[in-house]
């Protein structure tokens, strides 16, 4: 008896954490993107871009090092993402090269060849690489993210190689600008413009005999706005060193102002040790044009007037949304390689909130199905069974309110496979104290055969329903993670309601009266 | 109340026109995919799904014409109503055009707004968008294989564990069975294979486990019985005494699938279609296929094992009916 009391109090305890934990639902049940609306978007890393800027930019040092060690006549070609070859090269020079190739060694394995050198990037190397790529994709738009104010984002690593993001938006409804902000590599250079502007790239070239100087490359822009005193809209072509005198990792802030002509603009400050190296370089080149480029395009060129080292700005046809826009992508930093979508889902809030008006319908009419049809399978027992169902089921929210886990739309359909499950378990139950009834046994007596033979029928339903559930979990995202998830804890309050409750409620029941029969 | 008092249905003996019927059936899903193909959605295929709110529901034929121009007809295509009427949306589908190129996916998606915007079918905003590049597709079946494998393994040592190996191989057959059977329903009504189905697909090979089970538990049971008959009469009254459980919880679970599959909305659709179709024959395959799997075990090692296994293994006794078994076993266990 007193042990009876014990095990009422103990479910009303659970039950009533689990209440507390639920209501109401709509503050405490953490819906997923589905029910929500949001945009899920799965992108690839193209890490080999990674590489092979690395490689494109070690050659290019190594054969300006050459230029100024004095090794002439030689041409330096980029092979693959990690590969570069050196040839031309006159045997007499060749210890003065490999004096000037040490910088390359932690790098780079060297092979001879005919008449040079091949370069090929240590594997060690180019693996931590591709993998610190993916890793800094992620962290920058995790900046982005966050700096776009979205509430409880999702980015994650996924794919055999993990070089896969998910990047989920819950609420986001202005999905071009989100995509827009996350895709754009916002990688942003400033070189000392050679030549230009010119209208087109030919005549840009022709005093180089129409191909580009080495060390020199052509690149597109718009016209400048204070040159031209319209609104820009013609392309002009500049022929600019390649490698740039200050890059977007330099910068230490960004923030969008007017500039002197009260247009929007980037202002940017550069930190220590690169506003030394600017200062320097931009005192070397007074009266020269420098030229802001952003993802390969040259957003202005705006003359040196005088050394500049720790402060600039960005000018250029920009909406004040636009320049907001291009501070926060410097402000989170480049991305350091290109994304590639694989995946792009959107669900406006109104398609959201159908599947959450369907979904509780569904749930709510086959929870009365059960209801009718137990309570005319088994009488009052089948009050029993549905005190025990809804109490699995608030137990169910109440676990996944805890744990902070998601509600989805395969979740609720999860929810609807418990209300099976859970009277499954009741009628293996009932069945077989009918079973030992008939043959012959008190109530009691079957009661408790009933529970206790059942019982390692139930753990090994259960346990091999979980087994299903776990590999679920593990193949599935998002949506299907929850319906897994909702599996998971269904049927493990399952067992504990089926058994434990429903047993303490008959127990409770036949001790306040004694019966010889029993409504079943 | 119950459906069946007393049962005393020859099951066994079915056991081969139901094994012919299943493999009929699964050969006919395997005829209908040599022909038309697996119907794909468009998670494994690729492609772009946009789903249209318009302020007068036009028919689907004037969007499907509307469409026809930039699209080209035919199958590629699909056109349908989302939803309840009330909510005046249609689904558009169509095929991925060109490659996943560079960082844009979305042109598909702006090309349908294109064509139903010339058409004169009224204002429309889109309220959903899902486009997949072809990449995805293949991840996903080859991760969706193999989670069903490993589940199916891994139950399968579970049962081996639990019970004996002919057991656990006529569970992993049943459920086998009952996956293949699905899927060639899903064929001959041509749902897509979606994430959600592929996801119900695996909750059968947990759920369908369950009945099946259930009653091997009983016939473990009745092997440790006192009284013993031959295997096939053993199997055969274990699937008569779970009977009524087995067709009441079926039963209640198909009453949930069936509210899910008419009020769930379109995403659960397919979901709640893959249960009703997995439940059925789940039902139907722990009856006619597991336990007779267990019957066709080799009989002389198999079935000396499963005699060895029960603690007490008399020789087969006159042929105790399954009513004198449960008098005997009630009184004998407490």
């Amino acid at each position: 008896m007193n042990n009876l009391r014990w095990r009422l109090a103990l479910i009303v305890v659970i039950i009533g954490a689990c209440l507390w934990a639920i209501i109401p639902p709509e503050k405490k049940i953490r819906l997923g993107l589905d029910l929500k609306g949001g945009v899920h978007l799965v992108l690839r890393v193209d890490a080999e871009e990674a590489l092979k800027l690395e490689t494109m930019n070690s050659s290019e040092r190594f054969r300006e090092s050459l230029e100024s060690g004095g090794v002439t006549g030689v041409t330096v070609t980029v092979l693959s993402p990690t590969q570069f070859q050196v040839t031309g090269l006159q045997p007499a020079q060749d210890a003065v090269f490999r004096q000037l190739a040490v910088d390359l060694q932690a790098m780079f394995d060297r092979q001879p060849g005919a008449g040079g050198y091949t370069f090929a990037m240590k594997p060690n190397v180019a693996r931590d690489m591709r993998i610190a790529t993916v890793v800094q994709a992620r962290m920058t738009i995790e900046r982005r993210v966050n700096e776009l104010g979205v509430a409880e984002p999702i980015i994650a690593q996924q794919g055999t190689e993990q070089d896969h993001l998910l990047v989920q938006l819950p609420g986001v409804t202005d999905v071009d600008r989100a995509k827009a902000v996350i895709q754009s590599t916002a990688q942003l250079q400033l070189k000392l413009v050679e030549q230009g502007p010119a209208p087109t790239r030919e005549s840009l070239l022709q005093a180089s005999g129409g191909k580009e100087p080495p060390g020199t490359e052509v690149l597109p822009g718009v016209q400048d706005r204070a040159q031209a005193g319209a609104p820009a809209a013609q392309m002009v072509y500049y022929l600019v060193r390649k490698v740039p005198i200050l890059t977007g990792r330099d910068l230490r802030s960004a923030k969008q102002g007017p500039d002197q002509y009260n247009q929007p603009a980037v202002h940017f400050e550069v930190k220590g040790d690169a506003a030394t190296r600017f200062g320097k370089s931009t005192r070397e080149n007074i009266n020269r044009l420098l030229a802001i480029v952003l993802d390969g395009t040259i957003v202005s060129a705006p003359n040196i007037e005088g050394a500049i080292s720790d402060q600039g700005q960005i000018s250029g046809s920009f909406t004040m949304q636009e320049a907001e826009d291009l501070a926060l992508k410097l402000r989170s930093g480049a991305l350091p390689a290109p994304l590639t979508y694989m995946q792009e889902t959107t669900i406006g809030p109104t398609l959201g909130q159908d599947s959450i008006n369907s979904g509780v319908l569904a749930s709510t009419i086959s929870l009365a199905l059960v209801t009718v049809f137990m309570l005319v399978f088994y009488r009052l027992s089948g009050v029993n069974a549905i005190v025990a169902l809804v109490g699995n089921l608030i137990i169910l929210l109440g676990a996944m309110s805890y744990i902070n886990a998601t509600m989805t739309l395969p979740g609720i359909a999860g929810f609807v496979l418990t209300m099976g499950m859970g009277v499954d378990s009741n009628v293996l139950i009932f069945e077989r104290i009918k079973e030992e009834m008939e043959a012959g046994r008190g109530v009691r007596a079957s009661l408790n055969a009933g529970f206790s033979r059942v019982f390692l029928t139930l753990i090994d339903t259960h346990l091999s329903a979980l087994i299903g559930a776990a590999f679920l979990f593990q193949f599935g995202t998002g949506p299907i993670r929850g319906f897994a998830t909702t599996l998971f804890f269904g049927l493990m309050s399952n067992l504990f309601t089926s058994t434990f409750v429903s047993k303490t409620l008959f127990e409770a029941v036949l001790s306040q009266r004694h019966t010889e029969t029993l409504s079943i | 109340m119950q459906i069946f008092h007393n049962p005393h249905f020859n099951f066994v003996k079915y056991r081969w026109p139901a094994l012919i019927v299943s493999w009929v059936v699964i050969l006919a899903g395997v005829v209908g995919i040599y022909l038309k193909g697996l119907p794909l959605g468009v998670e494994f295929s690729g492609g772009t799904i946009v789903i249209v709110q318009f302020d007068k529901m036009p028919g689907i034929d004037q969007v499907r014409g509307a469409l026809d121009k930039s699209f080209g007809g035919g199958e590629n295509v699909v056109v349908q109503r989302y939803g309840t009427e009330s909510l005046r949306q249609i689904m558009i589908r169509v095929p991925q055009v060109g490659r996943e190129s560079g960082t844009e996916l979305g042109q598909a998606a702006r090309d349908v707004e294109t064509a139903l915007g010339a058409s004169n079918l009224g204002a429309f905003k889109r309220v959903g968008t899902e486009i997949i590049g072809p990449v995805v597709g293949r991840e996903l079946t080859s991760k969706g294989i193999t989670a069903f494998l490993l589940s199916l393994f891994f139950i399968l040592l579970y049962i081996w564990f639990r019970f004996q190996f002919s057991f656990a191989v006529g569970a992993t057959v049943a459920t086998l069975h009952d996956v293949l059977v699905t899927l060639a329903f899903l064929v001959f009504f041509r749902v897509d294979l979606s994430l959600n189905v592929i996801a119900a697909l695996l909750t059968i090979t947990g759920y369908s486990t369950n009945d099946t089970i259930v009653i091997f538990d009983r016939v473990r049971e009745n092997l440790r019985g006192t009284r013993r008959d031959n295997l096939n009469d053993l199997v055969n009254s274990s699937i008569n005494q779970t009977l009524n459980r087995t067709l009441i919880t079926g039963g209640t679970a198909f009453l949930g699938v069936v509210a899910l599959y008419i009020f769930g909305g379109e995403v659960l659709r397919g979901f709640a279609f893959t249960m009703i179709v997995g439940l059925i024959t789940g039902t139907y395959s722990s009856i006619f296929i597991a336990a007779a799997i267990v019957t066709f075990w080799p009989h002389g090692r198999g079935g000396a094992r499963i005699a060895a296994s029960a603690p007490v293994a008399t020789a087969a006794r006159p042929t105790a009916t399954a009513r004198q078994r449960k008098g005997a076993r009630g009184g004998a266990g407490s």
